[in-house]
């Protein structure tokens, strides 16, 4: 009885309070990033199936340069890191210093795409595209969906300094910005994945 | 400027589909005529089309559904008439080109623009007010949902009048849709088509999980959830876990079309069945994600109308469970035949074997909720019925073609074609058909006409024998499926059969739309004041038909399965609060809809090569997103006092169909033994 | 029940020590299986198991440091939904390159 006495008082209790939209945003977007996991799941299944698929092109060990993919991938882990910081001035409501760790982790992103993209463009001109062999193509395609990714995280954190700056740190904002680290932790996830196994396991 | 788009791309030389394509213009500027005429264009823009109401969304999503399901019937009638004809020395009405765009457009259309709007309407009104709950999770995401479906629906519409679509059949298998070999724009068609719908049909499966796991009335654990609910989740398990597959495939398939990437062609290291292990790594869990809510609701349907508590409910929940988790392990049986080894073939076909088992508990639950219930012949428990039988015949087909070595000698025959439509004809539609019945007066506020739709179903049960049987014996006789002509005298007789079938299923969806029409005119007679109409055990009989914008003026707490039934036992199913309090929903928004048309957009301009209107379309679909997450104005709030003026007007209503009911009862009843 | 907001939504706060330590490993995590490959060295199949074992506690890493994800029951759900990802995953990878390599080996 006592417990269905208190699932009588939380009801009433729910009826007062606004239902608690930031745990199930926080959820859903967890939800959805599992479905993005196995995007990316898929991507390397793909990659694996065709890792060996060179067609009479270059090979992995051919292409990669592992200390400039040292250099991406230390403006990735950085860039989480600032993000930590932003989170912790966020909980503690200094509005300045989120807006400088945003900027902070957008030119560290930013740094990271655009050293992708200009391997991406070595690569193309040299001849070594993704219509080159089945495994240039799964390369493009796994490695080009993360920086989409990436790409689409720095749009978003553009906004989010638009709307800390102009809203201030209001509750939805808080609660875009805790959606917006997820992702970008997430992301960074991955690309433990893409340089583990698709960078290094192929210079190997 | 226009891309490779021309005034050729219009199809005025096929007679057949120029016909089809203004009769559809035409059935179509009837209805805006129509709108503008009876001035419901704001109307219908503020109360519809721009809705966040998971109720009017579901309506919507239905009218789609029936809607497809009309156009994809067409092609059935269209490809059934030139197997009847188009024997010996007869070449048919159908050019093969035409013959191929038909199949392949009537199995896409069927899975993704009828089974799946139709299984999400149901979910959208039904879910949030079994759960005792006045939205989704996420109201904003499910209006986006809908209206990228539509786009993808659109597309397919449109891809009969401008261009054409894809030969390449639903699935779209590999290398046939590569650029080299399907250099048209039908392939793209499909793809864009699947792919926004798709996506679509992923942020509904979030939204319904994170709905069913975060939004649930007090007391309403999981093990008293409506078995509908339970259905709904892990479909929406599936949906979230497998239809990123098809996204990725899809991409794949696009990225070889347009950047002349080697994923899936014959050179360059590409391997074709890789395309088809993705497909149907997506493909198979798709099936149960069309079947399992039809599950849930027969499952409803049988304990309602038997006037019972569904028997072994736990056990229908574990079966449920146990299906959910192996139709990811069975996606090889679709391609048996496709030369992997013996370890391989074995290892899927046993799996596929072992769903038999909890669909086979399944069948008994029902049929022991049955047993010796008071059972009410509605139109529901027909499709219920109808279902339990038929698709017990396609289950004993289903284990035999999960044989590999069977499969072997089964593989493209019209066997095969037999064996899924006897799934899914009476596994998905006899299903939504029941729910279609069931919950019309929830969502319309009257009940739909019962003799028309009884004719309805004896038109189509005995149609659906008449139409298939013969393709299992077909597929004995060695015909392969989508001949658009053949020479073996042999099998002209049972197409005969097979075409007189679907005139019959033709019938019963004459039967349907008569039914809706003569329903809508006697809307008056058959109108359900109480809300609930079939004396239901679950909550959404709780709520007023049409419920009002928040379900529920105060948040029902919950104690039993069957919460409703047991509220009604207890006496305190109709007891009204001391007050209403003030109840804040959702804020229309036009953003979903403006998300949908511009998707279209850029889709089509991304089928012609019309890069510009490709990239303007995109940059708008950015802008209306960041639009929308800048704004924080999202809810509005309904005054206690309105609240009080509705539910006042409900128990007025209540009131008096309790005394028109006192005055009917005052005849005395035989009453029946037992 | 008076947890702080962010605790009741499975995501923790975290602290700046938490944080730094959470980056020191994975600095570390990351610089092992970059100087297993670019000294070269261990045998290929060791530095294989390196880099494997080294992105594996890394991720953990991530998860625990940067994500809070944990056992409370506050993030009971998103461990849950982790774990059935994985599950998933296993079938979808596992059963995809199992099945093309056995068509592989049996036509070429």
């Amino acid at each position: 009885m006592t417990t269905e006495a208190t699932t009588i008082a939380a009801a009433q209790n729910a009826e007062i309070a606004h239902p608690d939209t930031l745990a199930i945003q926080t959820f859903g977007f967890w939800i959805y990033l599992m479905s993005d996991l196995i995007i990316f799941a898929t991507l390397f299944a793909t990659f694996a199936v065709f890792s060996r698929s060179y067609a009479g092109g270059p090979t992995g060990k051919e292409l990669f340069d592992l200390p400039y993919l040292l250099g991406e991938t230390l403006f990735l882990l950085c860039s989480s890191f600032t993000y930590g910081l932003v989170m912790l001035a966020v909980h503690d409501g200094k509005k300045k210093r989120v807006l400088l760790g945003l900027a902070v982790t957008f030119l560290l992103g930013l740094g990271f795409v655009s050293m992708e993209i200009l391997e991406f463009h070595r690569l193309i001109v040299a001849g070594h595209g993704p219509d080159r062999s089945a495994f240039l193509s799964s390369f493009f395609t796994l490695v080009g969906t993360h920086g989409t990714h990436v790409t689409f995280g720095l749009i978003w954190m553009a906004v989010m300094m638009g709307q800390v700056a102009v809203k201030g740190l209001t509750s939805p904002v808080q609660s875009r910005l805790l959606r917006l680290s997820m992702f970008w932790h997430f992301l960074d996830l991955i690309w433990i994945g893409i340089f583990s196994l698709v960078y290094l396991m192929g210079v190997v | 400027m226009f891309g490779k788009l021309s005034l050729a791309a219009i199809p005025y030389h096929n007679l057949i589909t120029i016909s089809a394509v203004i009769g559809s213009v035409i059935l179509g500027l009837v209805i805006l005529g129509l709108i503008t005429y009876y001035r419901k264009w704001t109307y219908l823009y503020q109360e519809w089309l721009t809705s966040l109401d998971h109720k009017k969304i579901g309506i919507m999503y239905i009218i789609l559904a029936l809607v497809m399901l009309l156009r994809g019937f067409s092609d059935a009638i269209l490809m059934r008439s030139q197997q009847a004809v188009a024997a010996g020395g007869h070449l048919g009405f159908l050019t093969p080109e035409h013959f191929n765009q038909i199949f392949s457009a009537h199995g896409s259309i069927m899975i993704i623009f009828m089974a799946m709007p139709f299984l999400a309407g149901l979910m959208n009104i039904v879910v949030p007010q079994q759960i005792g709950a006045r939205d989704v999770a996420f109201p904003f995401l499910n209006s986006v949902s809908l209206w990228l479906t539509a786009a993808g629906a659109m597309l397919i519409m449109v891809s009969l009048g401008v261009g054409d679509f894809s030969k390449a059949g639903w699935s779209g298998y590999t290398p046939l849709t590569e650029k080299a070999y399907s250099p048209g724009v039908g392939v793209d068609y499909w793809i864009w088509a699947f792919q926004v719908a798709g996506i679509g049909s992923t942020l509904t499966g979030i939204n319904f999980l994170v709905t069913i796991l975060k939004m649930r009335a007090p007391g309403l654990t999981p093990m008293r959830l409506p078995l509908f609910v339970w259905t709904a989740f892990f479909t929406s398990v599936l949906i979230a876990w497998a239809f990123p597959v098809l996204t990725v495939d899809l991409a794949l398939i696009t990225l070889d079309r347009y950047l002349g990437m080697h994923f899936f062609t014959n050179d360059l290291g590409g391997n074709m069945m890789m395309y088809a292990n993705l497909f149907w790594t997506w493909g198979h869990p798709e099936v149960y994600i069309v079947i399992l809510p039809a599950f849930g609701v027969f499952s409803e349907v049988a304990a309602t109308f038997s006037g019972k508590r569904l028997f072994g409910y736990r056990s229908l929940v574990y079966a449920t469970a146990a299906i959910t988790i192996l139709s990811f392990c069975v996606w090889v049986h679709h391609f048996f035949t496709m030369g992997a080894g013996p370890n391989v073939n074995i290892f899927f076909g046993i799996a596929t074997m072992l769903i038999a088992i909890p669909t086979g508990v399944k069948i008994f639950n029902w049929l022991f909720t049955m047993y010796r219930g008071r059972i009410r012949f509605t139109p529901p428990i027909y499709w219920t019925l109808g279902f339990i039988v038929t698709f017990s015949v396609g289950g004993a087909a289903g284990v035999l073609m999960a044989v590999p070595p069977a499969d072997y000698v089964l593989h493209n025959s019209l066997f095969l074609i037999a064996h899924f439509h006897t799934m899914l004809i009476p596994g998905t539609l006899f299903g939504f058909m029941a729910g279609y019945y069931y919950w019309f007066p929830k969502a319309m506020g009257f009940r739909l006409q019962e003799d028309w739709g009884k004719r309805a179903f004896w038109c189509w049960v005995i149609g659906f024998y008449l139409a298939f049987i013969p393709l299992y014996i077909l597929g004995f006789m060695g015909m392969p499926r989508r001949l658009q002509h053949y020479v073996n005298p042999a099998w002209h007789p049972w197409l005969l059969v097979a075409a007189l079938g679907t005139a019959v299923i033709g019938l019963g969806l004459v039967f349907l739309v008569i039914q809706l029409v003569v329903s809508i005119r006697n809307r008056q007679i058959l109108s359900d004041a109480t809300g609930d109409p079939w004396d239901g055990r679950t909550l959404e009989w709780l709520t007023s038909s049409p419920p009002p914008a928040y379900n529920f003026p105060t948040i029902p707490v919950v104690a039993d399965i069957d919460a409703f039934m047991d509220l009604k036992e207890k006496g305190i199913a109709y007891q009204r609060p001391e007050q209403y309090r003030d109840i804040e929903m959702p804020k229309n928004a036009p953003h979903g809809l403006i998300i949908g048309a511009l998707t279209f957009l850029c889709g089509f301009a991304l089928i012609w090569h019309i890069w510009w209107l490709a990239i303007l379309a995109a940059l708008g679909l950015l802008g209306t997103v960041i639009a929308r997450a800048w704004d924080d104005d999202l809810y509005e709030t309904i005054p206690a006092a309105e609240v009080q003026r509705l539910e006042d007007e409900r128990y007025q209503r209540l009131a008096a169909t309790q005394r028109n009911l006192a005055d009917q009862q005052a005849i005395p009843e035989p009453v029946p033994e037992g | 029940m008076n947890q702080a907001p962010s605790e009741s939504i499975g995501v923790s706060r975290g602290s700046l020590k938490s944080y730094l330590t959470g980056f020191v490993l994975a600095l570390i995590l990351t610089a092992i299986p970059f100087a297993l490959v670019m000294r070269g060295a261990w045998s290929p199949a060791a530095t294989l198991a390196g880099i494997i074992i080294a992105g594996i506690v890394q991720i953990l890493v991530h998860l625990h440091y940067f994500l809070h994800l944990d056992t409370s029951s506050a993030a009971r759900w998103n461990v849950l939904a982790l774990l059935f990802t994985l599950l998933i995953m296993i079938l979808f990878v596992g059963g995809g390159l199992w099945i093309m390599s056995n068509l592989n080996y049996r036509m070429m």
